[in-house]
């Protein structure tokens, strides 16, 4: 009978050719050692170009494949060249939304134990029950966009990203959506729960920025979205929105729980915005199509940044509303501008920005 | 008496209806824009599906997060208690296919929702949607780590470490991009619902992630069992959006004739390829021979027939809809009655040099399992199998060009499978061009269901077959070794073959490349529409009739 050595079926166990090939061997790590989001994300989505032999096999009525370029106007060399910053995928997704989760649940209960929501101040319930709940819809629109976005992408690595961000939005989008339910009951009656969308959907402040989220979800090309929602979108509404008015101004109208809640979305547009702003740079790089895609972004950037600008002036009154005033609505604006100029600069892009540049 | 810490804590909240009721009133039906249709479909909505599940995000990654931490923590202490001392190797050698194809078809479901979530009106179903794109994102990267600690601590890492390129480039993981594929394209309701939710995942499923799992774990690889498991976990949040949206489909009576269409289709397709793959691995990949173990015919008799057939399929035809009997008893005809799985078996270990994984030879207990089992077994089957443990030494022919009376099979244009029942091949024409089939329905699906018309109805969402479907064809004419060359199913040393007909770990014993040079690989569907008219009819029956493999 063998011993255990014998059968053992352990690496090095026996050597032969091969017996120690123990790396994914079929791409090409973007630093000296591949990372583990690298190989859990490489080529998982094939590619004719590469690797796919018999091209896709399925396709739809008009011949367009199951993958096709055709989805965005931008194009590359070389699709498989971007990798996330964020390094995202499923377990340090899930341990990042669960710890975004966790922090916003001990909050709330801490705040609601200590009867922090029934001291907050009248008036700006009032803003967090029109205003900051009409945010959620916007939020969550972004985040359907994303969802849909994600379909297209020529690689693993572009629709993970786009991917996780959806995620993101759309728990930010609940997170606000819950955090008002959770609260509601401590504010007997002073808070109403449909006040939010009856903004979102009527009140005159808000329907720019409605026609602007429609305008998005309305594309049909994903990384138009991806750049539109992270370049322009987020930076000149809901940042300025988030960062700029709530969590300048909550503090002071006895709520620090708003803040909380809020930061976890800033702590998301962080991470999408790098990923997005490092795959734009890629495209408008690129040393093939580099001309043609700032071209197509600098057309993008026409089209949404008028729409966002006006949108944001339209949110100007939303600024003058509490009873303590911080941080005026031009600082924030000015802030926001500076952001999409930044990260226009990032890609490569200046000189096509907001008012000042 | 004590107080727990929870009532002291306690909190007025709402409750989960309520949470949800609120999640699903943060969608509003666009005035300023109207959100593109960007994924056809034929079929039409009255009404909105609701949400069985009822969950919201915040308590889903929380609980994701503590299934994860299982799962890791079996992977740490699978290695602590030396796993791979003890598993085997037959069985881990099938990984290396199984894990090749299966995070495709778990990407593409996470693709899918977003075309389901494009089509299907309403936001009450958004969040289940939401999470099953992210439970596609984790199944994806969850078994492409399971795969990468398999390479890392498994003896013979040799393809695991071409995984995803040979995937794209293998004569039988095609089969599983025409599954993953059909996730994605054509008909977005035939695609997301159907395919993949209604058949595949509340179905196919059961005997992907729970059969293989035990399998496994009877093999000494329990780390399979724990992510797979897992990963079924999420799959009943699937079968429920599934079923949800399906409902709101039947609602429409208009929809009725496309969903006895898509099912037929999906209900066979998704037997002819899982049954394939998954019962070959299972009954194959085994080195478990206890004869109370559950055979495969006995596993889809209790997942697919009466927990799926008798269950599922059939209390939907008090919605009025036809519900195709006969294909469900055709397919357990083809595992009963026919040895489907038996013989797409053969046909993986007569194509072991184009493959990229090692196919152990069966021996004396195997063989007497599978004549308890399926009587008459080795009568049909022991010759090939004595065979190929002959032929497993270098110096032989590789299987498929020794003369053992073996006829390398037809192609099936619809679920690439091969034809391997042979005598229920059928050829047709579609748009003028010769086609074979593994099966009647086959044939009807791709020239019926995929179509631009069914029953009179134009259909001009539907999708098409596509690409170069044939892996045979790439090859036509080739010599063998420059075949496995092209693959890339040679070790680092250049001459070695990836793959092997044996479980020798011992580099004398190893195939390589001069072993198997000389052998022309031919297409037999480009051979058949170069025959006349009348060599062609005698070539059909006769191949209709079979072959018998004689000991070498």
């Amino acid at each position: 009978m063998a011993t255990v050595e014998e059968r053992s079926a352990e690496a090095g166990a026996r050597k032969f050719p091969d017996w120690d090939s123990r790396r994914y061997r079929y791409y090409q790590p973007i630093g000296r050692k591949a990372t583990l989001y690298e190989d859990v994300t490489v080529d998982v989505q094939p590619d004719p170009d590469r690797y796919l032999l018999q091209g896709w096999i399925i396709s739809f009525a008009d011949g367009t494949p199951a993958y096709s370029p055709t989805r965005t106007r931008l194009k590359s060399s070389d699709w498989h060249a971007y990798r996330a910053p964020d390094e995202e995928w499923e377990r340090p997704h899930y341990q990042r939304q669960s710890a975004i989760v966790r922090m916003i649940q001990q909050a709330v209960a801490n705040g609601r134990a200590q009867g922090a929501v029934s001291r907050f101040d009248r008036d700006w319930v009032h803003i967090l029950q029109n205003h900051f709940s009409a945010s959620k819809h916007a939020e969550y629109g972004m985040g359907i966009a994303l969802m849909s976005g994600q379909r297209d992408g020529m690689t693993q690595m572009i629709n993970n990203s786009i991917l996780v961000n959806a995620s993101y939005k759309l728990r930010y989008a609940q997170d606000i959506t819950l955090y008002l339910a959770d609260i509601a009951p401590d504010l007997n009656g002073a808070l109403d729960e449909a006040q939010g969308k009856e903004h979102w959907m009527n009140d005159e402040l808000w329907q720019p920025t409605r026609a602007l989220v429609e305008t998005v979800l309305a594309a049909t090309d994903h990384l138009e979205q991806y750049f539109a929602i992270n370049i322009v979108v987020e930076p000149m509404i809901l940042e300025l929105f988030r960062s700029g008015f709530i969590a300048q101004a909550a503090a002071l109208h006895g709520d620090f729980l708003t803040p909380t809640v809020v930061s976890a979305a800033e702590a998301d547009y962080t991470r999408n915005m790098v990923n997005t702003v490092t795959l734009m740079r890629l495209m408008a790089k690129d040393p093939v199509h580099g001309t043609h895609n700032q071209g197509v972004m600098a057309e993008w950037l026409d089209h949404y940044l008028p729409l966002a600008q006006n949108a944001a002036q339209h949110l100007q009154p939303i600024w003058s509303l509490p009873r303590m005033k911080v941080h005026g609505f031009q600082d924030a604006y000015q802030t926001a501008v500076s952001r999409v100029n930044t990260l226009l600069a990032e890609i490569g892009l200046d000189g096509n920005g907001g008012e000042n540049s | 008496m004590a107080t727990s810490l929870s009532k002291i804590t306690a909190q007025r909240g709402i409750s989960l209806a309520e949470a949800t009721r609120r999640i699903a009133d943060l969608g509003w039906l666009p005035t300023y824009a109207q959100q593109a249709l960007k994924y056809p479909t034929d079929y039409k909505f009255v009404k909105a599906p609701r949400d069985p599940m009822k969950q919201v995000l915040r308590s889903y990654f929380p609980m994701q997060e503590e299934k994860d931490n299982r799962v890791y923590g079996a992977l740490d202490a699978g290695l602590r208690g030396n796993m791979f001392r003890s598993v085997e190797p037959r069985w881990i050698e099938w990984m290396k296919l199984f894990l090749a194809i299966i995070p495709f078809p778990e990407i593409s479901a996470a693709r899918s929702m977003a075309i389901e979530a494009n089509v299907v009106p309403g936001h009450d179903l958004r969040t289940g949607y939401t999470m099953q794109m992210v439970d596609e994102l984790r199944h994806s990267t969850i078994q492409m780590n399971l795969k990468k600690w398999y390479m890392e601590n498994y003896i013979d890492p040799s393809g695991f470490d071409i995984t995803e390129a040979a995937f794209g480039k293998c004569y039988a993981t095609t089969i599983g991009r025409q599954f993953g594929e059909g996730f994605i394209t054509g008909d977005a309701i035939t695609a997301t619902n159907i395919y993949l939710q209604v058949v595949a995942e509340t179905a196919f499923t059961n005997t992907l992630f729970v059969a293989m799992p035990s399998e496994a774990a009877r093999n000494g690889d329990y780390a399979l069992p724990t992510v797979f498991l897992s990963v079924q976990s999420d799959e009943s949040r699937h079968i429920g959006n599934g079923h949800s949206t399906l409902m709101a489909v039947l609602n429409e009576p208009d929809n009725h004739l496309l969903l006895e269409r898509d099912i037929r289709y999906a209900f066979w397709q998704n037997h002819a390829i899982v049954d394939a793959a998954i019962g070959t691995i299972i009954e194959y990949g085994t080195k478990d021979r206890r004869k109370d173990k559950e055979s495969y015919a006995e596993l889809w008799q209790r997942w697919i027939f009466d927990d799926y057939y008798r269950s599922y399929l059939l209390p939907l035809e008090k919605y009025g809809l036809k519900i195709h009997h006969d294909d469900v008893q055709a397919a357990w005809d083809r595992i009963i009655k026919k040895d489907y799985v038996h013989y797409v078996a053969q046909f993986f270990s007569a194509g072991w040099p184009v493959n990229f994984w090692r196919i152990d030879p069966l021996d004396e207990r195997d063989f007497e399992w599978f004549e308890y089992k399926y009587p008459g077994w080795y009568k049909k089957f022991g010759a090939w199998w004595e065979n190929y443990r002959k032929l497993s030494k270098r110096g032989n022919p590789p299987i498929v060009w020794a003369d053992t009376g073996y006829v390398y099979p037809h192609r099936c244009w619809s679920c690439l499978v091969p034809c391997l029942i042979r005598e229920d091949m059928v050829v047709d024409e579609v748009d003028g061009q010769l086609y074979t089939y593994c099966s009647e329905q086959c044939r009807w699906t791709h020239k019926v269901a995929f179509a631009s018309e069914y029953e009179g109805r134009p259909t001009p969402a539907m999708g098409r077959f596509s690409g170069r479907r044939q892996w045979e064809e790439v090859y036509h004419g080739w010599d063998l070794a420059d075949v496995i060359k092209d693959l890339g199913f040679v070790r680092t040393d250049g001459r070695t073959l990836v793959p092997q007909p044996h479980l020798e770990f011992d580099e004398r014993e190893m195939w390589t490349l001069d072993d198997v040079r000389g052998y022309e690989l031919r297409s037999p569907l480009v051979d058949l529409r170069q025959m006349t008219p009348e060599d062609r009819e005698r070539h059909i029956a006769e191949y209709r009739k079979g072959f018998t493999v004689h000991k070498v």
